[in-house]
């Protein structure tokens, strides 16, 4: 890494002010996709601009309204927060798998979400819970559906001059449940071969009334699958709705073969984790 | 750029040292502090020979810019024998012979350490899940689990004796 800048504002003003300068500046959280990418040559950097010692990017707020977690908030603080692990508790099952304990520390949502990882863990969870990202930039702040933000593999939808700065998630709705399983080779410490996010609410008869569905690793992007979640409307999540939930899963898949599994693997994957995380949402959801 | 000057806490101590902006915490750790005990294996934060606590959180050293431990507080594997005696989970690595050629070993100790600062009574499995982050290509992972098992219950006994 040749010689850059590193700057640690104290304000996001401050920080908005340093992004608007020219130059190549990278938004810095937790660091452990930054600075691999840095040190591979991969990414290149003229300032770096750490986010951490800004009010508020640190930190979960809960209220009636639901929870405000700052985007560079880590993801072993995210599981010690026993008000968002009863609310989310597949939102923060998803942080929690991302790496070892060395990264729990450091790695957030934020970070997660902006890196645009195709296999994300988070990001098919925050989907399905219907996260809102709340962006900073030079004209104000404005809001993002949690699946408008990735674009591409390691592309997303941030302006230049754009920071994200918080995920939004509303409060836990009566009678509704979230869940998020993904697969890999190994137990721990891997990337995802597919994920799936589920989140449903059901009225007094337990019957589905509103679902969201999400995968990730089968697209060169996190994917919401409404034709999914369709599948779940008005049913107590019998067999033939789960089955239909699966097909169109699987139907929604666009991915690529690589070392950790087949096309046609991770299609046929993506849609067993669906029917599964889906089956832990409904558990939740009756709970 | 020019150099940072950076004050933060080692183990307990304040300390003062330049960092590059691009600079790692374990290069500054090692190169301009001169503790070389914490390892460089991956340099991409895969493996934990690096492991330090900021601010009480495990970390890999390899994965902070050296400027972030402006105002920190770190801990390193130098801290962990206090006034040249070793801490339980030191002494049980030995105990078990938990090592072969050690250059893991720095870091397993500082992340078991962080384990049972945090929970003084944990199963086997939340050993493993814990130390998952710490690779060691000699061992087989047996005798350091054991090692950090037993550490826990020494640790437990002197907190159990008034």
């Amino acid at each position: 890494m040749s010689d850059i800048d590193f700057q640690a504002p104290a304000s996001l003003q401050d920080a908005l002010a340093l992004l608007g300068q020219a130059g190549q500046t990278r938004p810095l959280a937790g660091g452990t996709d930054l600075m691999v990418q840095m040190r591979s040559g991969r990414m290149q950097a003229q300032r770096i601009l750490d986010l951490k010692r800004i009010p508020g990017l640190i930190g979960i707020e809960s209220g009636p309204a639901g929870f405000v977690i700052g985007a560079a908030t880590p993801c072993a603080q995210i599981g010690e927060h026993g008000g968002l692990v009863a609310a989310w508790p597949g939102v923060v099952e998803a942080a929690r798998l991302i790496g070892s304990t060395q990264v729990q520390g450091r790695a957030s949502l934020g970070g997660n979400l902006c890196n645009a990882s195709p296999a994300a863990d988070s990001v098919p969870a925050l989907i399905a819970a219907g996260a809102v990202l709340r962006v900073a930039g030079p004209a104000g702040e404005r809001e993002l559906a949690a699946e408008s933000l990735q674009l591409g593999p390691g592309r997303n939808a941030l302006a230049p001059g754009e920071v994200l700065v918080a995920i939004a998630l509303p409060a836990r709705a009566p009678r509704s449940g979230d869940a998020y399983l993904r697969l890999i080779p190994r137990t721990e410490m891997d990337i995802a071969v597919a994920g799936a996010g589920v989140w449903l609410a059901l009225d007094a008869d337990r019957r589905v009334t509103q679902a969201r569905v999400a995968l990730g690793a089968v697209a060169p992007t996190a994917l919401r699958v409404d034709a999914a979640a369709q599948a779940l409307i008005g049913s107590r999540l019998d067999d033939d709705a789960l089955a239909r939930l699966a097909a169109a899963a699987s139907a929604a898949c666009r991915p690529i073969d690589d070392k950790r599994g087949t096309a046609a693997y991770r299609t046929r994957v993506a849609g067993v984790l669906a029917r599964r995380a889906a089956a832990i949402a409904y558990e939740r959801a009756c709970a | 750029m020019s150099k940072q000057r950076i004050s933060c806490t080692v183990n307990g101590e304040p300390v003062e040292f330049l960092a590059g902006a691009s600079q790692s915490l374990l290069d500054a750790l090692r190169d301009e502090l001169g503790l070389t005990g914490s390892k460089e294996g991956c340099g991409s934060g895969d493996c934990g020979a690096c492991s330090v606590t900021l601010d009480g959180r495990l970390a890999c050293a390899c994965l902070v810019f050296a400027p972030e431990a402006q105002g920190r507080q770190i801990g390193t594997i130098e801290g962990l024998a206090q006034g040249g005696r070793l801490h339980p989970v030191q002494q049980q690595f030995l105990e078990h012979a938990a090592l072969q050629c050690g250059f893991c070993t720095p870091g397993l100790l500082v992340a078991a350490k962080a384990l049972l600062d945090r929970n003084p009574d944990p199963t086997e499995t939340e050993v493993r899940y814990w130390l998952a982050g710490n690779l060691c290509r000699c061992t087989g992972y047996d005798k350091i689990v054991r090692a950090v098992l037993d550490a826990a219950a020494q640790l437990r006994a002197q907190e159990a004796r008034p």
